[in-house]
């Protein structure tokens, strides 16, 4: 198991004048596997990722990448690392090719041996038919691909991407994540994608970070993540009933396996340890109540996070 | 036609198919640099010089007849091209002090921002090249792009004046109008700088151009009216004693100084018009026993030698506080 952390942070801390954008950070992320950073919009993904390439200066704490410091030997680090932004952009003027051995030669790879890759990258990614054309035709989804692609051309160890599915349809996203986790199981690289999606994050993800307000709050498998926060009360059902009085909530949390309702207006959400939607209908409309919603819900981020600062766990 | 034309200036460019190894430095310049030639804003740039090559031109060949008349070895009738003008127009080297800068800003103005609004900065950024070759090769493209544009033009003025004037021009003209050249490069390059400095520190592309614009404008039309406004309130109430007048004389050619394009009208004018002895006030005294003569090119050279200097100068200063900018702004996808 020596040095077997490919990505090894530290006590990281980021601080502008007002706000701390990352606090205190301790993560490692392992050789061959796929890292995902979940959390809301500010929570300090992107500037982690930016300290991580040594496009940032970390306040406080170290950070190693491939064994490099990226704040002190910053071009032996970004040889290593491919790091895809949010919202790529590309030289619309030129073709996506071109771009390509663009990015090539910045990384000092011989010109024969650059065209090879590009070809082969374009038709791993299924641009094989758009590549001689200009980027401004391409789609964001095309975008992203060939963002995928320009990052690895230098064939890195290490590939970083910055919310990859942002602004992508379904499709898009279905076979951006195919491919990246294509990626990793056959040439064993490394992935860290930061998100805000949960679903699919847990999709392709070995491992995920929850990451709130600068902080990681929980780190491992999505699995174990889930049932240790879940445990009490693995099912949510999600109610709405006309009217919702006093009684009917009383009624509803007699019923076995419930262990607690929130209730916004006449929308009822209601914990329980099994599923127990029959009973909950039955109970609604014996109470004379009309029933005109009722659903199962699997749990969301926004779930996780509201249980964090609820102080679940 | 525009597109062969930039085919065939693309071509200079690019070279038959990459070298197999090329440097970071020079595949970021060759890229700027083609990325200007296929521009429409470096055609529209070319044909106002043109236009301006052309009219300044007419305007110094009509009134050229009186002066061929005189005696064509000490005149520098070659010289005339560029500065003489029968007042309909004003003659080049005028032209290029007014709208060089425009050229600069032209070419400058979206350095930085474009990458930065593109999103393509935090990707050249997480490649492993240093950071201030980005903005070492977006001025060093531009200002071959400037160069090229400056000696096409030069040329041009030479080639056509030969041709229409049928004098040949003696080396020492050549050399004059090369270095008047030069010079010219230098100082578009440091409107090139700043505007290059506008477009990291703004990061909007309208307001780093209307900055570099307003620069422009403050000292082509402003800046002396505040000088003379600063004259008529400094300016001693009785003059008692020559030498004190020769200082504050000198004290107010040095504020004008502070403007570029003051900085580039003397030198050019001293390169160019060979009887400029001085720069500075002279007295009476001085000049009644001068022999009156043309310099020669290494004399000429030496007076407008602070001139180019302090052009030099400024346009380091300028790059160094861009520099400064670049290196500590933090940089995020696209803001």
């Amino acid at each position: 198991m020596i040095n077997d952390n490919i990505i090894e942070i530290d006590g990281l801390s980021k601080r502008y004048e007002q706000l701390t954008a990352v606090d205190r950070l301790t993560l490692a992320v392992r050789r061959g596997e796929i890292f995902g950073l979940l959390g809301p919009n500010g929570a300090g993904k992107t500037t982690t990722i930016l300290m991580l390439l040594g496009l940032a200066e970390p306040t406080a704490g170290k950070i190693k990448v491939c064994g490099f410091d990226p704040a002190f030997q910053p071009f032996l680090a970004k040889e290593k690392v491919g790091y895809l932004p949010d919202e790529v952009g590309f030289y619309e003027n030129l073709s996506g090719r071109d771009n390509l051995l663009y990015t090539a030669a910045l990384n000092r790879i011989k010109f024969s041996a650059a065209q090879e890759r590009a070809r082969h990258l374009l038709e791993q990614v299924g641009l094989t038919s758009k590549a001689d054309e200009k980027v401004q035709t391409y789609s964001r989804g095309m975008k992203q691909r060939l963002g995928l692609a320009d990052i690895l051309i230098k064939e890195p160890e290490v590939i970083i991407l910055d919310e990859p599915t942002n602004g992508i349809d379904p499709e898009g996203v279905r076979e951006l994540l195919a491919l990246i986790r294509k990626l990793n199981q056959d040439k064993g690289m490394t992935v860290l994608l930061s998100s805000h999606n949960l679903y699919q994050v847990q999709q392709i993800c070995d491992r995920v970070g929850l990451f709130v307000e600068g902080k990681l709050i929980a780190a491992g498998p999505i699995k174990e993540l889930a049932f240790g926060l879940f445990k009490n009360d693995p099912v949510l059902l999600e109610v709405e009933a006309e009217p919702a009085g006093k009684q009917l909530i009383a009624a509803l949390e007699a019923i076995p396996h419930v262990s607690r309702i929130e209730q916004k207006g006449n929308r009822l959400l209601i914990f329980c340890r099994q599923p127990v939607a029959a009973g909950v209908a039955g109970a609604i409309i014996k109470h004379g109540a009309r029933l005109s919603h009722l659903s199962q819900h699997d749990y969301g981020l926004d779930e996780i996070y509201h249980r964090y600062f609820e102080g679940g766990i | 036609m525009v597109v062969v034309l930039r085919e065939k200036i693309g071509n200079l460019f690019r070279r038959q198919g990459p070298p197999e190894t090329q440097h970071p430095f020079w595949a970021m310049v060759q890229k700027e640099a083609m990325d200007h030639i296929n521009s429409w804003r470096f055609m529209i740039l070319l044909g106002l010089m043109l236009l301006i090559t052309v009219a300044s031109l007419s305007t110094a060949i009509s009134s050229l007849q009186g002066a061929i008349a005189e005696d064509t070895a000490t005149s520098f009738v070659f010289l005339k091209l560029f500065t003489a003008t029968d007042g309909s127009l004003p003659p080049f080297i005028t032209f290029i002090s007014l709208l060089g800068p425009i050229i600069g800003i032209a070419l400058g103005f979206d350095a930085i921002n474009s990458e930065r609004s593109r999103g393509t900065l935090s990707r050249l950024l997480a490649q492993p090249i240093p950071r201030d070759y980005i903005i070492n090769a977006k001025f060093v493209a531009a200002l071959l792009i400037i160069a090229f544009m400056m000696m096409i033009l030069g040329l041009l003025m030479v080639g056509s004046g030969i041709l229409t004037t049928g004098i040949p021009p003696t080396p020492e003209e050549v050399w004059r109008v090369f270095f008047f050249l030069l010079i010219s490069i230098v100082y578009i390059g440091v409107w090139l700088n700043l505007a290059i400095m506008f477009s990291i520190k703004f990061k909007q592309a309208a307001t780093s151009a209307l900055s570099g614009l307003a620069v422009w404008l403050f000292f082509s039309l402003f800046f002396t009216m505040i000088i003379n406004i600063i004259v008529e309130s400094t300016a001693p109430a009785q003059v008692t004693d020559i030498n004190e007048l020769i200082s504050y004389q000198g004290f107010v050619q040095n504020l004008l100084r502070i403007s570029p394009s003051q900085l580039f009208s003397e030198a050019t004018t001293t390169l160019l018009v060979p009887t400029i002895r001085t720069l500075g006030p002279i007295t009476m005294e001085q000049a009644s026993y001068a022999i009156a003569g043309p310099l020669p090119l290494g004399q000429s050279l030496l007076l407008v030698w602070p001139q180019l200097i302090c052009l030099v100068a400024a346009a380091f200063i300028i790059f160094g506080i861009s520099y400064v900018l670049f290196m500590k702004q933090e940089v995020r996808s696209r803001s």
